[in-house]
């Protein structure tokens, strides 16, 4: 027998700080031993994941010591592409990145396209560029979930996801779409064993039976594209049926309020309108009051001819009207959908009934914004989540509308047992802040009036020329796609390099691999950015990148500021950028220094602020030109003030640290966050933990905390009225006037009240030749390119399979671990299948982002990634095939999300032998002091019982 | 040869596994390689680990598979470590004694300093659960994280094997399933926990629980509704309001 200590000491230093190895924000404690990291695990106080770790997240020491770091600024000193790069000194790097930006600032600020990928700091970034003065920036939401942020703000005011939750702890009845083991995901982990432990019912809806859906009660296989199709028939069912909760629907949305009924004229659809501009309802006795007049009863039936003469009636009338058309039947739906019409009324009647038969209640009184007393809370336990699968379609955002509107005829919005908002929403129905960058507004050496990024209520907020054409380089808020709240990252390489609408600078990019995963039509991208013109110069002039790691964007790179890991500098988790808080309340967190970089790089918020000061932004320099945060992005965090008292982090404001929400800054203020662990929350008062949008209490509170700017109700808009708005344009009416090829579209697309159509590219293609789905999930040990760096999750993930089910593939003449040609109607890859059970007949897929390109990320050029692995994104193209016509975009058009889920494909079996994936693009050089390190890796034989230190031991 | 203790341990530690809620994400698998690489097995060497061939010493592995046909079957996520079985011919077939289970708690351990690495013990284990260290040269597998269960400088709620501390689908639980009344061997006793492959005869202590029956969704009730059409439903519309 041997001797055992058992109690050996695990660290001799515990710091608390934030995880970064997805999108969650964990709480994570690091464990320091000898002044190396020996350990991470999850923060048992922390709110997101109550001391959970994912794979990811315990695997984030790998990413951390990862070979691929990046380590000194870097310089192209060959052609763009081949990685010839020096490595230069920062003032250097500086002088230069400071240079081609005051050069395009002089001239044009719209010069300068600046794009961030998974970036936690867009609260800086989007200010950094408003000051700058250019319209065109964005992160990566236009490529990941701008439907449902943008479908869940001018609706709830809130959105799956990122802005609410469901009440694990409560509901009955769990309906998840479209969630390809994503956002978010240790809270819908630990959320759906709360909620099996309870024997509440879990329901998937998604065509790839992997993650969750594993253990879900019902898998609902559902054909991707379809969702909404299979939610409006739900719709009908609960309209035939008469399961509709009137009075929430009367109480605390606007189908009461009157829709002006006049065809041809530029105000139908619009809501009739008091003298103030107040919408007008009327009562079940015809007369028409103000909507939130004292002690109206608002009918949801009445139409009524208002006092100019014109009919007008309720938009529940019209909701009636559309829904219960039988050409949203169950029966129909089938075909659509390939789910039997039998089991949509039976999920439809299953839905009514726990929402109307199974209530439950919190006996809290609360009191709502008409001054209206109830003793309790009404709980409908029906809660829904959707994400990706939802997302990334043309139809995606009507298709999050109708999810909304589901849950508002369950009466199932905010209340117990529901899907809840994250405090500090919900905000206004949109959030009132419209895009800045409007004609005029773009001008030499000046900021932009507005953010770069908002939310038009109408054509006059478009950024758009006289003409009617793009006034930003991805087209966002174009009539191409008038809700683009998160910008249009995936058509910024193409239009720069096209000129269209106008040429840029300089493209300055921050941990985006758009030259690879993040972009659709990988080759084809990295051919324009190496592209030249007549005269040899680059079609795009300069690009700068911003990136931890030796990405594959690095190569295409004039200019490289290596960044920081995550457990190297400060970040601000902050309520005004993508908050963590709750629907039990708010809270915000920090990262900071967990040990200092051995490399000469420096934290990319750091160097912003820098180049912010160098340029004499305005709010980075003070007036006598010095910068305004020397200590960089920790002073920031600290002192920056959006509104008076009101700065990136909301805990420990006011010069003693006593205030929350709102107060001057406290130099102490991230020493608070460190002793508390990394985060500041707050809990709601009970009577404010529901119904949010019409709670006095909560709207109280959150005026208070600076939320929102008065305390008055969110109307929950089962209308849009702004989409019809756009509509009316498209019809003719107006003085800004859309495209002529684009009217029938947008006449279609955006209708104020959830629609189904099919997706574009499936609509654009012959069936016969393209007749497969193709889409990706994450894998939850993996869900982010740069993972395949991890000496960890790599031997979990390095490689992946195209998925089929195995009916369809027999039916091909394909076996398990055959090679085949996929082809869309853009390009063609050879990949390996794997044959599976759980995957809906008509579609195909993947893991995301496992394949990389060779000798990328201190990779082996033979590394599985790129030999093995692959990625679906050589199959996309950011248009739609020539047959819907002429430069339409592979987009949802409304926000201009990305359709890569809509993605067509054939699948032949490969003739000849393959020992490879392809296409395959040549290798990488790996930049200057990047290498592959060959031997074994001993992570942790420091620390422990190792040979060594048992040697040293004796 | 190794032998048993004398008499079977009274107590046994070992983990209970909840099939119908893993989702197979892996995260007890990273946590359990990173505790452990810098713990009591440390290191938990990688070779070739960013090269053509990566592979790792890791002391728990998920599986993922298919049982069952169609939309009827299922998707099984898997995670496989050592079971500490009662009969361990891991340890039985040991020629130095490395290999032992323990009399206090059951726990099967190797002892690096005597251990040969001749790997009789993986061969002898059924399931795949010893992993050789080949840069080492010895055998290493799951001590339920020795170094942390007893472990006086942890807080108490926190002596538990990594895998179940950072469990995000708590469908991981450890303690003593030689007491009946612990809550693992309530939670057993409840749910149908069972052994793998008992047939073998090695009686693993660790078990598993299978998932929950699934219950269909209820049929609809015949249609009832009387009238149909738009203002047949506006009438119950404003009836059921001026209630």
């Amino acid at each position: 027998m041997e001797t055992l200590d058992l109690s050996p000491a695990v660290s001799d230093e515990v710091t608390c700080t934030t995880c970064y190895m997805c999108a969650c924000r964990c709480g994570i404690r690091v464990h320091l031993k000898g002044g190396q990291i020996r350990h991470i695990e999850g923060n048992p106080d922390h709110p997101v994941n109550r001391g959970v770790l994912c794979a990811k997240g315990a695997a984030g020491i790998m990413n951390h010591l990862s070979p691929a770091r990046l380590r000194k600024p870097l310089k192209r000193v060959g052609p763009r592409g081949e990685g010839a790069f020096e490595e230069i000194g920062w003032d250097e790097a500086l002088d230069l990145a400071h240079a081609w930006l005051a050069e395009a600032r002089a001239k044009d600020p719209s010069r300068l396209a600046f794009f961030t990928g998974r970036d936690q700091s867009q609260a800086l970034t989007g200010w950094w560029a408003q000051a700058f003065g250019t319209p065109n920036f964005a992160a990566h939401g236009g490529f990941c979930s701008v439907n449902m942020a943008a479908a869940g703000l001018y609706t709830l005011g809130g959105s799956f996801w990122e802005f609410g939750e469901p009440d694990f702890e409560r509901t009955k009845l769990f309906l998840m779409f479209g969630v390809a083991e994503d956002h978010d995901s240790n809270p819908i982990k630990t959320g759906l064993a709360r909620l099996k432990a309870r024997g509440a019912r879990f329901v998937s809806v998604n065509p790839v039976r992997t993650g969750y859906s594993a253990i879900a009660d019902e898998w609902v296989p559902v054909r991707p594209g379809t969702d909404g199709a299979l939610v409006l028939a739900l719709i009908h069912e609960l309209f035939r049926t008469r399961k509709i909760d009137l009075e929430f629907l009367s109480a605390w949305t606007n189908a009461p309020w009157l829709l002006i009924d006049a065809p041809g004229t530029a105000e139908h659809g619009l809501f009739a309108r008091g003298d103030d501009g107040r919408p007008l309802v009327a009562d079940a006795a015809g007369a028409v009051h103000p909507w939130d007049a004292a002690g109206v009863s608002p009918s949801l039936t009445a139409s009524v001819t208002l006092r100019d003469g014109r009919r007008a009636r309720p938009v529940f009338v019209s909701m009636a009207e559309r829904y219960l058309d039988p050409a949203h039947a169950p029966d129909r739906a089938e075909a659509v959908t390939g789910i039997a019409a039998s089991r949509i009324r039976a999920l439809a009647a299953e839905l009514a009934r726990v929402a109307f038969e199974e209530t439950i209640t919190v006996g809290t009184p609360w009191t709502d914004w008409r001054g209206v007393r109830h003793e309790r809370f009404v709980g409908r336990p029906v809660a829904f989540h959707a994400m990706r699968g939802i997302s990334a379609h043309a139809n995606g955002f009507q298709t999050c509308r109708a999810l909304h509107l589901l849950q508002m005829l369950l009466g199932a919005v905010d209340c117990p047992g529901a899907w809840r908002y994250k405090s500090p929403y919900p905000r206004p129905t949109p959030p009132p802040i419209r895009p800045g960058g409007r004609l005029g507004e773009v001008a030499p050496g000046t900021p932009l009036p507005r953010p770069p990024l908002g939310f038009p209520m109408g054509p006059d907020d478009l950024l758009v020329d006289e003409a009617g054409g793009a006034l930003r380089i991805d087209k966002a808020y174009s009539w191409e796609a008038p809700l683009a709240a998160h910008g249009m990252m995936h058509l910024v390489i193409r239009n720069a390099w096209a000129g269209d609408p106008y040429p840029v600078d300089v493209l300055f990019l921050y941990m985006a691999n758009m030259a690879w995963n993040s972009a659709m039509n990988s080759a084809g991208t990295a051919a324009m950015l190496t592209d030249t013109n007549a005269d040899g110069s680059y079609r795009i002039p300069r690009i700068i990148y911003a990136d931890a790691y030796a990405s594959e964007t690095v190569a295409y790179a004039d200019l490289v500021l290596p960044d920081t890991t995550y457990l190297e500098r400060h970040d601000a988790i902050s309520l005004l950028d993508r908050p963590i808080g709750s629907a039990e309340g708010p809270a915000d967190a920090i990262r900071h220094p967990v040990v200092a970089p051995d490399r000469d790089v420096r934290p990319f918020q750091d160097v912003l602020l820098d180049l912010g000061a160098r340029l004499g932004l305005p709010g980075m320099v003070r007036e006598d030109g010095t910068p305004r945060f020397p200590g960089g992005y920790a002073d920031y965090i600290v002192n920056h003030e959006r509104a008076p008292g009101i700065g990136p982090l909301a805990g420990w404001r006011g010069a003693d640290g006593s205030k929350q929400g709102k107060g001057e800054p406290n130099p102490g203020q991230l020493g608070r966050y460190i002793e508390n662990g990394g985060f500041w929350k707050m809990r709601l008062p009970d009577e404010a933990l529901f119904m949010k949008f019409a709670n006095r209490a909560y709207l109280e509170h959150a005026a208070a905390m600076g939320f929102i700017a008065r305390p008055e109700p969110i109307v929950l808009q089962a209308y849009v009225e702004p989409l019809q708005r756009f509509r009316l344009a498209a019809m003719g009416h107006g003085e800004r006037q859309p495209p002529e090829h684009l009217r029938a579209r947008l006449v279609a697309c955006l209708d104020p009240l959830p629609v189904w159509y099919p997706p574009f590219e499936g609509a654009a293609v012959d069936r016969a030749a393209f007749p497969l789905h193709a889409v990706t999930q994450r894998p939850a040990a993996m869900y982010h390119a740069w993972g395949s760096q991890n000496a960890w999750l790599r031997q979990i993930h390095g490689e992946n399979r195209l998925y089929m089910n195995r009916g369809t593939a027999e039916a091909l003449g394909i076996a398990d671990d055959d090679w085949v040609h996929v082809t869309s109607h853009h390009g063609r890859i050879t990949v390996q299948v794997r044959l599976m059970e759980g995957v809906e007949a008509s579609t195909v897929w993947t893991w995301n982002a496992i394949g990389k390109r060779a000798g990328a990320w201190a990779l082996d050029p033979r590394a599985p990634e790129a030999t093995r692995g692959f990625l679906l994104n050589h199959l996309i193209s950011e248009h739609l095939p020539e047959a819907a016509g002429e430069g339409r975009l592979n987009a949802d058009p409304v926000t201009g999300q990305a359709a890569w889920y809509d993605l067509r494909v054939r699948v032949e079996k490969a003739v000849g032998t393959h020992a490879a994936t392809g296409p395959a693009l040549p290798p990488l050089k790996a930049p200057p002091g990047i290498a592959a390190p060959s031997g074994p890796l001993r992570f942790g034989a420091a620390f422990g019982r190792s040979p060594e230190n048992r040697a040293r031991a004796r | 040869m190794t032998s048993l203790p004398g008499s079977p341990p009274a107590k046994r530690l070992g983990l209970v596994i909840d099939l119908d809620t893993c989702v197979g994400c892996h995260a007890c698998a990273v946590a359990c390689k990173e505790w452990n690489a810098g713990g009591h097995s440390a290191p938990l060497t990688d070779l070739d680990p960013y090269g053509a061939d990566p592979t790792g010493v890791w002391f728990n592995r998920v599986h993922s598979f298919e049982a069952g046909e169609g939309e009827r079957g299922r998707t099984v996520n898997f995670p496989r470590s050592c079971l500490h079985c009662d009969e361990p011919a891991c340890v039985t077939v040991c020629p130095t004694g490395a290999s032992y289970k323990r009399a206090e708690d059951g726990i099967v351990l190797v002892n690096p300093d005597t251990c040969i690495g001749c790997k009789l013990c993986s061969w002898a284990c059924p399931y795949g659960a010893r992993e050789y260290d080949e840069h080492e040269g010895v055998m290493k597998k799951c001590t339920l994280c020795i170094d942390r269960i007893e472990n006086l400088t942890l807080p108490e709620a926190e002596r538990v094997p990594a895998c179940v501390s950072t469990c995000p689908a708590h469908a991981r639980h450890f303690g003593d399933l030689g007491d009946p009344a612990s809550a693992v061997s309530r939670l057993v006793a409840e749910r149908g926990g069972f052994d793998l492959m008992p047939e073998l005869g090695y009686r693993p202590v660790n078990k598993y629980l299978p998932p929950r029956p699934r219950a269909a969704l209820p049929r609809p009730a015949e249609d009832t509704s009387p009238e149909t059409g738009l203002s047949g439903f506006l009438g119950w519309v404003d009836r059921v309001l001026s209630r």
